[in-house]
């Protein structure tokens, strides 16, 4: 098997062939060697994990697929996973849909799929149900990825956006902006031989210790549109304004570099691996330590508080508050 | 980051703030009619609002902010003029990033884009040179816009493309110089600009020698600038001490980037490729005199507009858009009646709004939540 073809997406025998050489053996879990419809996950442990679910679904269309960091099945996993980790709960089960192009090298899918299957492992997620369509050459560019997967949240976590309070502090887990400033010079040929590295990763270990603590609001992580896409968020669900500080931005070198060559901006760059998370302000200090012992939370910082005037603001090094707009458009398409 | 932070540096800000506010209680000048200084660069506007730094000065000093962005002062029939182009059989149309959002009459590159033209955004007119010479059966025209700054860059393509001999190389020529514009806003009767923050990488290419007649014939000092807030702060003092003094002449900040004879390499190519022929149309300006950029005899052969040949398209702003009254310190961008009501950058209705460099736009993106609005 060279390449993908249409038979491969047809429902009959080349379809199985595919699922049986590839899917079924790189996923190899009980609930999807049951080959049936649908996968059938006992409630009763669920049930007693917590009273809600939390279900999420994400997309991908990453361009190029394999990058410094990261490729598109690692994303595919993690950004679902970390959709789920965001609410407390661990996301156990994932379902992944295929749209693939007629004439893909099957040995690019193999090595996406295997990146899937290594991520999921990682997390002890189980890949339980999918669906795979071949289409024409021209109709996707090469793979597009749906994953969709649920958790249940302990009974003990409440984070939500809901909970915001004027006086709160907005902490951000690390650097900003490096997968879409990697993507940028890859993707852009920029050239710049910096070393740039995607954060594409799994959030639930940093989360983790996060879950027994007090004072903490409701968390996000950071995708396309950057720290500040979730600032709006924030602050368009909870009517009250974020303020941050320019200068306790934690930003790389180089992703500072690219973005003074462009006249971009770090907070709308975007990240695959950073949380942000609003804490109650007694407790920011300690949440911050905690996440700093961590390899992914070692740049965490406190960047700003939550006001009563609405808005999303940004004070400079020289005192003065400006505007924090939501940009139209993203800096860069296809950048998840 | 060098040759950024150390113009950055929130001490020498401090230092200079205090220097300005000294000479401000010096000046002829008062709150109520502060000594107005035009920058004319839409990479000055961007950097004043993005620091702040209109915020910092003394009350008598204020910023016009001036026609130097190219992308505002595009006239709207040219985005659909050059979506014609796109249009046509067998082109690949390219452009700097900042043109494909622009609205024509109707739509945009990046809308016709989507709707199967072969539009690419590129970062150098020698990209697009490239591609016509990996695709000799397609025409490949560059959207070629910008001052002086980006000027010698489409001319040193240009003169590429004649000695390799290619038939399939257009650029359509958007590119404009700033004096013309300048002598237009200065001769207007009611101007109010006592002062010129001239923009640092256009003299780059020109020099400072061009700006002289400013202080000869107007009477106005004018300070070469860089963009980081020591050197727009500095080149306020340096104005500042002009004004004091009454001494006026041309001076230049911003050396390590500037030589005061400019680029000599890039001012030959600018002659050879490019001449002012004839009034050029400048969208919240009007017409304006000896202002049209074109192509010299012997580049005439790579004019995308001769080529295809157009028809001309003229597009009207909304008659209660106040641009001009802007670019001439009579309005400030959230006094004129349409901004933020009905005028947004997704929405522009007239030249300020279109590019995030515009003075209306660069408003609204950094300034709009800190300002309560009085409509006339």
């Amino acid at each position: 098997m060279n390449t993908i073809n249409l038979a491969h997406g047809s429902g009959g025998l080349g379809t199985q062939q595919l699922l049986d050489h590839l899917f079924m053996r790189k996923f190899a879990n009980p609930l999807l060697q049951a080959r049936e419809d649908q996968a059938r996950i006992p409630l009763a442990a669920l049930a007693g994990q917590g009273q809600l679910l939390a279900f999420s679904t994400d997309s991908f269309v990453i361009d190029p697929l394999i990058f410094p960091g990261g490729d598109i099945g690692k994303l595919a996993i993690c950004g679902t996973a970390n959709d789920i980790a965001v609410s407390g709960a661990q996301a156990g089960f994932i379902s992944c849909g295929f749209i693939l192009e007629e004439g893909l090298s099957y040995r690019l899918l193999e090595t996406i799929v295997d990146s899937m299957a290594g991520t999921a492992a990682r997390a002890g997620i189980q890949i339980v149900t999918g669906d795979t369509k071949v289409v024409p050459r021209g109709a996707v560019d090469k793979i597009f990825i749906n994953t969709s997967g649920f958790g249940v949240i302990p009974q003990q976590v409440h984070w939500s956006m809901q909970h915001i309070q004027a006086g709160d502090q907005l902490l951000v887990s690390g650097t900003l902006g490096d997968h879409g400033a990697t993507i940028l010079n890859l993707r852009e040929q920029l050239g710049l031989s910096v070393e740039l590295q995607s954060d594409c990763a799994l959030l639930s270990e940093l989360i983790a210790p996060l879950r027994t603590m007090a004072g903490i609001k409701t968390m996000r992580d950071a995708t396309r549109g950057g720290v500040n896409a979730v600032l709006h968020e924030f602050a368009r669900s909870s009517q009250l304004g974020m303020e941050i500080q320019e200068t306790a931005l934690p930003v790389k070198a180089e992703v500072r570099g690219i973005c003074e060559l462009l006249g971009l901006e770090p907070v709308n760059f975007a990240n695959e691996g950073k949380l942000v998370i609003v804490v109650a302000p007694q407790a920011a200090g300690q949440v911050l330590d905690v996440l700093r012992q961590q390899p992914l939370g070692k740049d965490a910082a406190i960047i700003g508080e939550v006001i009563t005037t609405s808005g999303v603001r940004s004070t400079g090094a020289y005192g003065v508050r400006r505007t924090l707009d939501l940009p139209y458009y993203e800096a860069l398409p296809r950048i998840c | 980051m060098r040759y950024i932070d150390e113009y950055r540096q929130p001490d020498s800000v401090n230092a200079l703030i205090c220097q300005l506010n000294l000479q401000a209680e010096k000046l002829p000048y008062s709150a109520s009619r502060p000594l107005r200084i035009m920058e004319v660069c839409g990479g000055h506007t961007h950097a004043i609002f993005k620091f702040g730094l209109d915020q910092l000065l003394p009350k008598n000093i204020e910023f016009i902010h001036g026609p130097g962005c190219p992308v505002c002062v595009l006239p709207k029939g040219r985005i659909d003029a050059a979506i014609n182009i796109a249009r046509q059989q067998n082109v690949i149309f390219c452009t700097f990033g900042d043109a494909m959002r622009v609205p024509g009459k109707s739509e945009s590159l990046i809308i016709a884009r989507s709707q199967g033209c072969d539009i690419r955004m590129v970062y150098s007119p020698l990209d697009a040179l490239q591609l016509a010479e990996q695709h000799p059966h397609k025409q490949v025209v560059f959207f070629a816009l910008g001052f002086e700054t980006t000027m010698p860059a489409t001319a040193v393509t240009l003169q590429t493309a004649r000695a390799r001999n290619l038939s399939n190389f257009f650029i359509f020529c958007q590119h404009i110089t700033l004096l013309p514009s300048l002598i237009h806003l200065l001769k207007q009767p009611d101007n109010t600009i006592d002062a010129f923050l001239m923009p640092g990488h256009v003299s780059m290419i020109i020099g400072a020698t061009p700006y002289q007649f400013i202080v000869s014939d107007y009477q106005r000092p004018v300070v070469i600038g860089g963009f980081e807030p020591v050197d727009i702060l500095q080149s306020i003092s340096l104005l500042a001490a002009q004004k004091i003094t009454g001494q006026y002449r041309v001076v230049n900040q911003y050396k390590r980037v500037v030589p005061d004879a400019g680029n000599c390499n890039a001012q030959q190519a600018l002659d050879e490729v490019f001449r002012l022929q004839g009034d050029g149309e400048w969208r919240g300006l009007g017409m304006i005199e000896e202002a049209n950029v074109t192509l010299t005899d012997a580049y005439a052969q790579f004019d995308a507009e001769q080529h295809f040949n157009l028809p001309e398209q003229q597009v009207a702003d909304d008659p209660d858009a106040c641009c001009g009254e802007v670019l001439i310190g009579h309005c400030k961008p959230w006094q004129c009646p349409l901004f933020a009501n009905g005028c947004d950058p997704q929405n522009a209705c007239g030249a300020l709004m279109v590019s995030p460099e515009g003075a209306c736009a660069a408003w609204y993106k950094y300034r709009r939540q800190e300002v309560t609005y009085e409509y006339h």
